[in-house]
């Protein structure tokens, strides 16, 4: 087995693995805490939104609260999957080397 | 990538994960100046109670006027003390998020706050009930059980200990409906010191200088 190939691509990005750890403990979260969170401006917060968006790991829902929009992300099971198989990737990456 | 690389990935995950889903912020001192506030409270409480027995012994009668009066002071004085209570565990919650350059009001801070109120807006409705149908003695342990559920809900949201600290002041409440006549020392004991034992462990695994104790 080659344990660099199990290592996914999309997870490259820091931001990207920060969202997936965020939405795998919690149910559902808004744009706003998510930028809170990990501490990053709206513009590249939303491109990897969307690219996570793309690869099918999170489901976007469109809401208002009142007149303001509120848009929160979902985890979706293949995101968990594959978030899931990035850590066992890891893990495996750090004992197959020692 | 490296090794050490990989190894900054996963702690980060962990870090993240902790700190997305519990208020990690809580602070012992906050237990510790609650309790406090609880203790001066139940002293006055205990001056008060004395002396309208007193009184009662040295007319011989009971006094419609003096025991409403003793009522509404009483239910003044726990108001009082929640606030003095409420006040200062924000505070020392405010100045550890501070030190950690976390926010004090973000989304598990909202989360621990809902969750604690579920439990306690019932448990407040119902000793209004209870005060309505003239059920004093049952209010120290209604306010412990309820009390303890409040915090064993919100648990799951915030440091994992609290969940011990619910379920004493919830079998507390309920030892306490056996012994209706001491509850000011039950709910001294509740909301005092079990309060400053917690804070003051809490604050020896986790702030003291020299702990590097993690949450998870």
């Amino acid at each position: 087995m080659n344990p660099i190939g199990n290592l996914n691509k999309i997870f490259e990005s820091r931001i990207r693995l920060g969202v997936m750890s965020i939405l795998m403990v919690n149910e559902e979260v808004n744009f706003n805490d998510l930028k809170q969170m990990l501490e990053v401006t709206d513009g590249n917060l939303a491109s990897h939104l969307n690219t996570l968006e793309e690869n099918g790991y999170l489901k976007v829902h469109k809401g208002f609260i009142g007149r303001k929009t509120n848009t929160t992300y979902v985890i979706t099971a293949a995101g968990e999957k594959a978030f899931k198989g990035h850590l066992a990737a890891l893990e495996h990456m750090i004992r197959f080397t020692k | 990538m490296t090794d050490q690389q990989h190894l900054q990935a996963l702690s980060d995950i962990k870090r993240i994960m902790e700190r997305s889903s519990r208020f990690i912020s809580l602070s012992g001192l906050s237990g510790i100046s609650a309790g406090i506030s609880a203790l001066v409270g139940a002293a006055i409480a205990r001056n008060w109670l004395v002396d309208y027995y007193t009184r009662w012994e040295k007319t011989g009668a009971y006094n419609d006027a003096d025991y409403a009066s003793l009522k509404v002071h009483l239910i003044a004085l726990g108001l009082c003390v929640m606030v003095v209570a409420l006040c200062g565990g924000t505070f020392f919650t405010w100045r550890r998020a501070r030190k950690n350059k976390l926010s004090i009001w973000d989304v598990t801070a909202r989360k621990v706050l809902f969750n604690v109120a579920i439990p306690l807006a019932a448990g407040g409705a119902f000793i209004a009930g209870l005060l309505y149908n003239h059920l004093e003695p049952l209010v120290a342990p209604t306010c412990l059980v309820f009390y303890g559920l409040a915090l064993i809900n919100a648990s799951k949201y915030t440091l994992p200990d609290v969940r011990y600290l619910g379920i004493c002041e919830t079998i507390l409440g309920i030892v306490n409906l056996f012994f209706l006549r001491k509850g000011l020392y039950f709910w001294a004991v509740g909301f005092g010191l079990l309060h400053i034992i917690y804070g003051a462990l809490m604050w020896w695994k986790y702030e003291r200088k020299g702990s590097f104790q993690s949450i998870a």
